[in-house]
């Protein structure tokens, strides 16, 4: 549980550990029906819709500018994003 | 100052006519939404926030608040996207301008859509007006709520598996899940990127079909979207002749479904008969078993990936801490209501490593199962019927504490969106007083269809979409067609009345 | 025992196509920060990706000179991590269904033609820079924040994976040599590994020389040299041979090379281990290239840069005709060839006199190359080079240089050659002792006194004259 926690990087306080496991132990008991099923010889599935070769062709357009592209940051540092350091 | 208009049964068709016809202007009937919202939202909280001015030519319009609105606060109902004001339109917010419609507010959702009832968005959940003390449904039960209480002629959901269909069932209108790749997603904050579909919430088929031609078609900024092979055709006909709807055998041993849901549901089929339609049984066998196994796993799969961005580096609010991943870590807590991190949390175990195959990838399989057995049942038959949601409205906070009991909301609308498929669910009776939704399901593209056989269903059924508790003289226009319906506790005419 | 080394390399190619991999966002240097950036590259809630259709093609162009199949389907899917520079929390990458799978390329050496495996090349889109600020000695480690700049994120990329089929450092560079400059060639990518176009990973392992195994490998990052490549994998080499002779055991590990010490530093291992959680992703819809655009790609490959070394390695010799080829330097002297100039020493003249002069070869005529080249030890030196550093100039004639001549009257050589032996008694001495190397030096002396004008044949004659007196 704290490995998929960290994977999915959200620090959990340590109730809140105990409840999600409970939770996810009833709920993955009730979804893992789905391994009753024999389907070895059954494609996946990814996308509902069959369609393939959707592109653009390579021609740039407008970017935002700087105060759209800032205008939500919770810190700005000139024209660059400011993170804690990442060690 | 009293309103022009009394926007409580005033349909949107209606409302055009209104402003074409000059009587009112687009300004004037904004400001009747909002005396409306003013009046009754208190109540409700069906709004997040409203927008004071109109600035379009046509009639105002409520978005549910995961559609990005240029500078309007869009938050999805979560606290990690709390004052983030959107810098571009999504597609869907863009066209609905383009056509003139002016936004009249932002509706409440489930945070990040996930939920059933609106009780997981972090704002405070809204309200049934039926019956207050009830869910809206969800997670678009913030604009289904609207829509009931007159606070909006209409509004635009997202559905993943049922948040358009379950809230319209709840609330008593009239709501469309699209086909997948028919309209645009561009914009829309994601739940489940190969599920989620935008769609009209109106109090009329007719409604849902002129909204649902301003929004759907190919949108070059969506890989996922195609152009619908015909044109949206607003619904004529109240004839049902030769149409073949098939109920799926599966409903009878379903315990889930409320007897008095089953009874409106019944009288519907029965009314189906007497348009002319043929109604048989179809064989869903892997849809209702395994259906929502599926989505529970595919959906939070997609989520947890979808949700990864919130990491306060670009937008929303950020966590104080020495280093970036503590920063994230907290940011994450701090930010995701307990639903987003249950889901985040078996997303991300679904698609770990060791645990792929069994969970995510069986789905995936099992998603073909779905949309074999739709494909199959559908090449017998035009459309499928079921109830949309097994329940009516249920009291606020019932099943807040049962994830799983939340979950089975949806058993009935989900596996047709697994399986890409539009789906339409009407009022079609009440049950205790509140309204019992059908729900329509045909091939890919069959909208129109959908339209012609829900149209003439409604017409059928009569049902009085303005909620009991207000039927007493909510009539300026002389726009109910029967005196003596408005306290009819079935919902049905007179006349259709068994 | 004999060790042999097993290298597999992970090359990343950054494609110079006008926009982004996944939003229309302009790509290019110099641009002000975050000023290529829109709703998609940054991540922002609701954008969404639309693939670049050039950079699908110039993939499957790459993978057809790489000698690659492509499938009849290419999927994306989503490489899930956090780090600042990947706005969505997640990579958009070809992964189980790449564009171009088993391919091979071939290497040619002294000792006959190598076959490298190329494992796949698929498509994926780069990540943001980021830029960490103060700390300890610009230690990352000690950083006080970090910086992120979004114009990069979401260049297209291509992935090219190696098959663990590269036997030694030197070959490893000659294998990039010879990729680099077949994508060059394409014109879908600068290759320059000093700009970060051309990003090379080395996958090392060492195992008794003969044997099959496959041992533990490490990771090499961040060599953005061929030279430091070599070096990196070199010392990487040495270290686990000793590992392995002092009765240890290699344990897999990533590095970074530091060019400065030349040493190699182990990163920290993060304690989630690389768990990416890829599945396809949802946002598009697969790629299914048509027969036609993958044939019409094929009929526009160019000839391969091996094949060229292996057809011109029959006029020259290996080292010769590589370095002709790797350098873009073989059409020049093939055409000067063809004009009549003789082909070792056109060879030699282009690799060393033109490149040296910083002369662009597709700007030379042949014809007049080719002239000069054939009169090299008749007219004088400086001419020569003079001559060879104006050949780009717009209207270039070889005439005014070849009318000049160099001298070769031993008469007036003589006193010259005399003068100069005069003035070195020390370095004759040393090369009556037995240093035969210094006759350069004599001979150099001699042709600096005559300004560049001696005939180069000549002095040499009479200065070996003139020492064995």
């Amino acid at each position: 549980m704290l490995h998929v926690a960290r994977l999915a990087r959200l620090a959990l306080a340590d109730d809140e550990v105990e409840r999600l496991t409970d939770e996810l132990a009833a709920i993955l008991d009730a979804v893992g029906i789905v391994a009753e099923l024999d389907l070895a010889a059954v494609p996946p599935t990814s996308h509902p819709l069959d369609v393939v070769n959707v592109w653009d062709d390579d021609e740039p357009r407008e970017s935002l500018s700087l105060d759209d592209v800032f205008a939500n940051a919770p810190a700005r540092d000139g024209d660059l994003f400011r993170v804690p350091p990442t060690v | 100052m009293t309103p022009l208009v009394d926007t409580l049964r005033l349909t949107a068709e209606e409302a055009l006519g209104l402003v074409e016809r000059r009587e009112v202007s687009p300004g004037e009937l904004h400001a009747a939404y909002l005396e409306a919202i003013g009046e009754r939202d208190g109540e409700l909280h069906a709004y997040l926030r409203t927008a004071e001015i109109s600035d379009g030519a046509s009639i105002p319009i409520a978005l549910k608040d995961v559609i990005s609105t240029k500078g309007v606060e869009t938050t999805a109902g979560s606290r990690i996207l709390e004052s983030y004001v959107p810098v571009f339109d999504a597609t869907v917010a863009a066209r609905c301008k383009a056509a003139g419609l002016t936004l009249l507010g932002k509706t409440n959702t489930d945070e990040f859509a996930m939920g059933s009832s609106t009780e997981n968005s972090a704002w405070g959940p809204s309200r049934n007006p039926w019956d207050p003390e009830r869910v809206p449904g969800g997670s678009g039960g913030g604009t289904s709520a609207a829509v009931s209480a007159g606070l909006a002629p209409w509004g635009l959901g997202s559905d993943t598996g049922g948040s358009i269909k379950q809230p319209s069932a709840l609330c008593g209108n009239v709501g469309l899940r699209p086909t997948y790749g028919s309209v645009s997603r561009y914009g829309v904050v994601a739940f489940a990127s190969s599920l989620d579909q935008i769609g009209p919430v109106a109090k009329t088929v007719r409604d849902v079909a002129l909204l649902y031609s301003i929004i759907a078609g190919r949108d070059a900024s969506d890989s996922t979207t195609v152009e619908l092979p015909e044109p949206v055709a607003l619904p004529e006909t109240d004839r049902l002749d030769g149409l073949r709807i098939a109920v799926p055998t599966q409903l009878e041993s379903l315990d889930a479904i409320e007897p008095g849901v089953r009874a409106a549901f019944e009288l519907t089929l029965g009314l189906a008969r007497e348009l002319g339609a043929e109604v048989g049984e179809c064989d869903l066998p892997t849809s209702y078993r395994y259906g929502m196994p599926c989505y529970y796993l595919i959906a939070p799969a997609e989520a947890s990936s979808n949700l990864a961005r919130y990491d306060g580096v670009r937008y929303g609010p950020r966590a104080d801490a020495p280093t970036y991943d503590e920063m994230v870590e907290r940011t994450r807590d701090d930010g995701f209501g307990p639903e987003p991190k249950r889901r985040i949390m078996l997303g991300t175990y679904a698609l770990s490593a060791g645990y792929y195959d069994a969970f995510y990838g069986q789905a995936q399989k099992v998603r073909t199962l779905l949309i074999r057995e739709h494909r199959e049942a559908l090449e017998r038959f035009d459309v499928i019927a079921t109830p949309t949601s097994p329940t009516v409205a249920f009291p606020v906070g019932d099943k807040a504490a049962d994830p799983l009991a939340m979950y089975a909301c949806d058993l009935l609308t989900i596996p047709s969106c697994l399986a890409g498929l539009p789906g339409l669910s009407i009022p079609c009776g009440l049950s205790d007083g509140l309204p019992v939704g059908l729900q329509l399901l045909g091939p890919q593209f069959g909208e129109n269809l959908l339209f012609r056989t829900g149209h003439a269903l409604e017409q059928a059924i009569g049902f009085d979409t303005v909620p009991v508790r207000w039927r007493e003289g909510s009539d300026p226009l002389g726009l109910t067609p029967a005196d003596d319906e408005g306290s009819d506790p079935t919902g049905l005419t007179p006349e259709d009345t068994p | 025992m004999t060790w042999e080394p097993v290298i597999g390399l992970e090359i990343h190619v950054q494609l110079k196509t006008r926009s982004k991999m996944f939003c229309r966002c302009p790509v290019g240097f110099g641009a002000g920060e975050n000023t290529q950036t829109c709703p998609v590259c940054l991540g922002f809630p609701g954008a969404l990706p639309v693939v670049n259709r050039r950079a699908v093609e110039w993939t499957i162009l790459l993978g057809l000179a790489l000698g690659c199949e492509i499938p009849e389907r290419a999927v994306f899917s989503r490489k899930n991590y956090f780090y600042p520079d990947l706005p969505k929390g997640y990579q958009i990458s070809q992964y189980d269904q790449p564009s171009c799978v088993n391919g091979s390329v071939l290497l040619p050496t002294a000792g006959g033609d190598r076959l490298i495996g190329i494992v796949r090349a698929h498509l994926e889109e780069d990540a943001a820079k980021t830029v960490h600020v103060g700390g300890r000695a610009g230690r990352i480690g000690g950083a006080d924040f970090s910086l992120v700049d979004y114009n990069r994120g979401g260049t297209p990329l291509v992935e090219i994976v190696t098959a663990p089929d590269i036997r030694s450092a030197d070959e490893g560079k000659r294998f990039l040599q010879l990729l680099r400059q077949t994508i060059v060639e394409l014109g879908i990518s600068d290759a320059e590994m000093e700009k970060g176009t051309l990003r090379v990973d080395a996958n090392v392992s060492v195992r008794p020389a003969g044997s099959a195994e496959l041992r533990t490998r490490t990771e090499i990052k961040n060599m953005n040299s061929f030279n430091f490549i070599a070096r990196g994998v070199d010392a990487e080499v040495e270290r686990q041979i000793g590992v392995w002779e002092s009765g240890g055991e290699v344990r897999q590990e990533t590095y970074d090379f530091d060019a400065g010490s030349g040493r190699l530093t182990p990163r920290r291992a993060k304690e989630e281990a690389d768990d990416y959680r890829y599945f396809p992703e949802p946002d598009l819809v697969p790629v299914e290239p048509p027969v036609e655009l993958v044939e019409r790609l094929r009929s526009e490959l160019p000839e391969l840069p091996a094949t060229r070394i292996r057809r011109i390695e029959a006029a020259l010799d290996l080292d010769r005709a590589t370095v002709l080829v790797t350098g873009g330097l073989d059409g020049l002297w093939e055409e000067t060839v063809a004009a009549g100039a003789d082909p070792v020493a056109t060879a030699n003249v282009v690799a060393n006199t033109l490149v040296g002069a910083g002369v662009d070869p597709a700007a030379v005529s042949a014809a007049e190359f080719s002239r000069l080249v054939e009169a090299r030890d008749r007219i004088p030196r400086g001419a020569f080079d003079e001559a060879i550093a104006r050949l780009a100039d717009p209207g270039f004639s070889a005439d005014p240089y070849l009318a000049q001549e160099a001298v070769s009257d031993t008469a007036e050589l003589e006193p010259i050659v005399d003068a100069v032996l005069a003035a070195n008694p020390g370095q004759v001495e040393a090369y009556r002792g037995g240093k035969d190397g210094l006759l350069g030096f004599f001979v150099g002396q001699v042709m600096k006194e005559t300004q560049g004008k001696a005939d180069p044949r000549i002095v040499n004659e009479l200065v070996r004259a003139k020492l064995a007196e």
